[in-house]
């Protein structure tokens, strides 16, 4: 009686797990940043278009980058642009090229937790490079008093808190610490996962991050901006090429994105940091989908140039809720364009 | 009726006096047979996976060689990699965690199977089994919320208060770092220790247990002299179970060991093992000698959990007495 | 010491040693009940119909449950098993009652070696050898890696238990001129039943959890997964995306979705132990 409870059980189980369906099931990994836009943006073009499923997993832009090199998902995304050596890579692998299509932009934030201080703190690029170099050990040193002269620091010992995964922020953080301090470009340089100076913490994710300074006193953080938002930690201002000391929210980043937008590469792969503008956050990034130029399955190239299109045009109004900026006019216009080549 | 032999463990009828056929018939050359082939798969799935990463790191050791087990410093951008501060880390939270678990659970076990009632003891077991199911993620989290205040808050200060004096208990403590990811790799192995320790001590025959306190021994004598040694083999299993998940655990370990690459004497320093670097950085890594660096490091585990294996094997040879067989 | 001395003092070492026995379990049951405890603490108020019927929602929007997961999760476990507890178990077999010792010593090597292989090499394995040659993430590679993972304790832990059945049940069933296989079939693996039950069931807890190899191999996915070839989502991954999200809500589903895993091995435990009950089994020491 019980062997023929199981065998009933197990059959009603296993006929569950059959479903058919006639659904177009595209997928894509990628950077783990613009995860809450996209999940939304996918969703969203799901209920315009019930007959495409596009799904999106955010292993990190460097899986984004080699994944979609594999052939194993229809498209990438990444927080860092492909080098020279990726896009030949992918060249070779395939016969034909990868395209670059930003979506939206974000920004990297410093975030602090320090002991009796709740106001915003204003950074130099030379303080930022300084602590982070493990040169500027106290929160009282000169080079961080000097721009917060309203503010009593303590002479804590600064606990320094990284990203232990690889990851497009850290790309975006050292990228523009490579801009603004030769030691750190000769010394440390730009990477996803770069070799820290000991004595620092590492957290996993931007949560982790958050999380490790929230509960350590005496910290500081790079972490994208939602992440400081949506845990309600204090960040700093940062101050950018034209010498005003900015903070990160929507127009500031926004701003960086269109004094860079002039000069726009025809391939999009361009880094903001540091860009020009007054009211321009210097540590801005674009984040790009990897998208091949060639498409065997014509339903799913249709589908995919569908989205884009969708999410250049009403996608876009979706982004500013979640704390991320949009893509300046002129770039929307050229990616326009550059959607033929996708075959 | 051919005759098969009745020793156990032993292979194959009298050698030489049937047909490979006739034997066949029997239907026990076909049962060793199959269960040979499954048993051959287990080698042959490691011996895959050790081929996967001798193949996969071949940049890495040609480049640095035995240097990769030297160096201290990793870095990514000007790809010079060492494997020193990982293996450091990885053999300290290894040891951090069986210190603490295999007593608590050979202990508990020891409760579960001697002490108490056969309900007590099914109803304690399905809990501490549930130990096992919870996600490594989920460990990981706890391990922030939970542990990591409370060791920076309390109990690390405790230790250096009180045994300050020993350089294991050194320097600035902020929560995480090996001490922790001991303490909660340690919760992570226990059930596997408690639960095959206690089948295993319910096996043991109650002759044994009785013959003991016949002699005059107590309860506990009886127990810690005669049925534990007897069930010795199982424990050491168990155990050997437990080592290797607190060798590989990756998830875990990586919320909570602090990710620097240091090598210290302190248990509350930050640091890193091997699995939590791979998890972190694989994905991520972009070019050939960074990725293959870190297939490397899978290497080198193995060589790792190989050699503590190894280890911990000679001792139970030559530590093995009369009473439960030796195997090793 | 007189001799009564000595007698007092082996009888309170012998009662202080019990207790502090019984002060492990405790602790190690306390910790359990701690993480329950705290997982329907911060994860129970997402748990409702939505949480088990329907689609991951996007952020910003509340509702939406993890219903492809938990189906997800079921899948990978289902091949994991098929997979994983075949191998182990008459892997065990064979090292139990066929083998020399020689051959014992080796497949038991590697299966500690194995056992230690971090879950990301694991991940990383099976996605060279399922994944890339097919050029896309599947629930078959994603039940393939935890398959692999699940070998070592249900081979190491059957082997024990097996090796643990008292001889004279053995020798007995020879005398009565039983076969080998038969002997395997019908009186020792009966006999062990409980122990080897309990392996298989610790070494499915186990995978149940497992986060990192999955991702290499099933991927994940925010709509339902047709068939087996497709990516899949899965509770443990959910959890990890949703955990080290910035939304609270998301949090809370993260708790809920571990406690609905932990609610999920608990049941398959209780129905497996109830099916495979026996009235049989050797009489407890």
């Amino acid at each position: 009686m019980k062997r023929v409870a199981a065998i009933l059980l197990m059959t009603f189980g296993l006929a569950a797990f059959f479903v058919a369906r006639a659904v177009l099931s595209i997928n894509g990994a990628g950077a783990s940043f613009p995860e809450p836009i996209y999940s939304k943006w996918f969703d969203e073009y799901h209920k315009k278009d019930p007959n495409v499923q596009i799904n999106y997993q955010a292993i990190g832009s460097g899986g984004g980058i080699k994944q979609v090199t594999e052939g194993t998902v229809d498209f990438g995304a990444s927080d860092g642009p492909m080098n020279d050596d990726q896009l030949k890579a992918f060249q070779d692998k395939h016969g034909f090229s990868v395209l670059h299509f930003p979506t939206v932009l974000g920004a990297a934030v410093p975030t602090y937790n320090i002991p009796g201080v709740t106001a915003e703190l204003n950074f130099t690029p030379e303080a930022l490079a300084g602590i982070f170099l493990a040169k500027i050990t106290k929160w009282n040193d000169p080079a961080i008093t000097a721009a917060n002269q309203g503010v009593t620091l303590p002479g804590n010992d600064i606990v320094v808190v990284h990203r232990s995964d690889g990851s497009g922020t850290t790309y975006i953080w050292t990228d523009y610490l490579s801009k603004v301090s030769d030691e750190w470009k000769t010394k440390i340089g730009k990477n996803t996962s770069v070799n820290w100076p000991t004595g620092e913490l590492g957290g996993n994710k931007n949560e982790g991050v958050a999380g490790l300074v929230k509960q350590t006193p005496n910290s500081i953080g790079y972490v994208e901006l939602i992440y400081a938002i949506q845990n309600k930690m204090p960040y700093g201002r940062v101050k950018n090429s034209s010498g005003q000391f900015i903070k990160a929210d929507l127009a500031s980043v926004t701003e960086a994105a269109a004094g860079a937008a002039k000069n726009m590469p025809d391939d999009f792969r361009v880094s903001i940091t540091n860009a020009p503008g007054k009211t321009a956050y210097p540590i801005s990034s674009f984040t790009w989908l990897l998208i091949p130029s060639k498409f065997t399955d014509a339903a799913k190239r249709d589908a995919i140039k569908g989205f884009v299109k969708w999410m250049l045009a009403d996608g876009q109004s979706h982004t500013e809720a979640l704390a991320y900026s949009k893509l300046p006019k002129e770039v929307v216009s050229k990616e326009l364009t550059a959607l033929d080549k996708v075959q | 009726m051919a005759a098969t032999s009745t020793t156990v463990p032993s292979a194959g009828p009298l050698a030489g006096s049937r047909s490979f056929f006739d034997r066949l018939r029997d239907g026990d050359e076909i049962a060793r047979l199959i269960t040979l082939l499954f048993a051959a798969s287990v080698v042959l799935i490691t011996l895959l996976i050790v081929y996967e990463l001798w193949q996969g790191s071949v940049l890495p050791r040609h480049k640095f060689g035995f240097a990769f087990f030297r160096t201290s410093v990793w870095d990514p951008n000007f790809e010079q990699f060492g494997a020193l501060p990982f293996i450091f880390g990885t053999l300290v939270t290894s040891a951090v965690a069986l210190l603490i678990a295999v007593p608590l659970g050979i202990g508990a076990a020891i409760f579960l199977a001697e002490l108490a009632t056969a309900r007590l003891s099914d109803a304690l077991e399905f809990f501490i089994d549930l130990l096992a199911a919870v996600p490594s993620v989920i460990y990981g989290l706890l391990g922030i919320f939970i542990v990591v205040p409370v060791m920076r808050d309390v109990i690390q200060p405790a230790l250096k208060n009180t045994l300050g004096f020993i350089p294991l208990f050194k320097g600035p403590a902020f929560g995480i770092g090996f001490l922790t990811a001991g303490v909660v790799l340690a919760i992570m192995v226990i059930p596997y220790i408690i639960s095959v320790s206690r089948e295993i001590l319910l096996s043991v025959p109650r002759d044994q247990r009785e013959a003991a306190l016949a002699l005059g021994s107590t309860r506990w004598e009886s127990t810690w002299k005669v049925v534990v040694p007897f069930a010795r083999t199982g424990i050491m299993g168990s155990i050997f179970l437990a080592l290797a998940r607190a060798l590989g655990e990756t998830m875990a370990v990586t919320m909570v060991i602090g990710n620097t690459p240091a090598i210290a004497a302190s248990l509350f320093s930050p640091g890193d093992s091997i699995a939590s670097v791979i998890a972190n950085q694989f994905t991520e890594a972009t070019g050939e000698l960074y990725t293959q660096s870190l297939i490397e490091l899978g290497l080198v585990l193995f060589l790792l959990t190989f050699i503590l294996n190894g280890l911990a094997r000679l001792l139970i040879v030559l530590t093995s007495q009369r009473g439960g067989a030796a195997r090793a | 010491m007189t001799m009564n001395a000595q007698l007092r003092w082996r009888k309170f070492v012998s009662n202080f040693m019990l207790t502090m026995t019984g002060v492990c379990a405790l602790i190690s049951v306390s910790v359990l009940f701690f993480i329950l405890g705290y997982l329907v603490y911060h994860g129970g108020a997402a748990i409702n119909w939505d949480f088990f019927t329907k689609l991951p929602a996007p952020v910003g929007e509340n509702g939406g449950g993890m219903a492809n997961a938990i189906v997800g999760s079921a899948k990978l476990l289902l091949l994991a098993a098929c997979f994983g507890v075949p191998i182990g178990f008459f892997g065990a077999i064979y090292l139990a009652e066929f083998s020399s010792s020689k051959i014992a010593f080796v497949v038991r090597y590697a299966a500690d070696l194995l056992n230690g292989v971090p879950s990301i090499v694991i991940g990383i394995f099976a996605y060279s050898l399922a994944v890339q040659p097919f050029k896309h993430f599947s629930t078959y590679a994603g039940g393939f890696a935890l398959g692999v993972m699940m070998i070592p304790i249900t081979l190491r832990s059957t082997e024990e238990f097996l090796l643990g059945v008292p001889r004279s049940l053995r020798e007995g069933a020879m005398a009565l001129g039983a076969s080998k296989w038969k002997t395997i079939g019908t009186v020792i693996v009966p006999a062990a039943y409980r122990g080897i039950l309990t392996a298989i069931l610790l070494a499915f807890a186990r995978v149940a959890g497992e986060t990192a190899p999955l991702l290499f191999t099933a991927l994940g996915n925010r709509f339902w997964s047709e068939g087996w070839n497709e990516p899949t989502a899965s509770l443990p991954v959910m959890i990890y995306n949703y955990a080290l999200s910035p939304f609270e809500d998301w949090h809370r589903q993260a708790w809920a979705a571990g406690l609905v895993l932990l609610a999920l091995i608990l049941i398959i435990n209780i129905v497996a132990r109830a099916i495979l009950s026996r009235g049989i089994s050797v009489p407890r020491a």
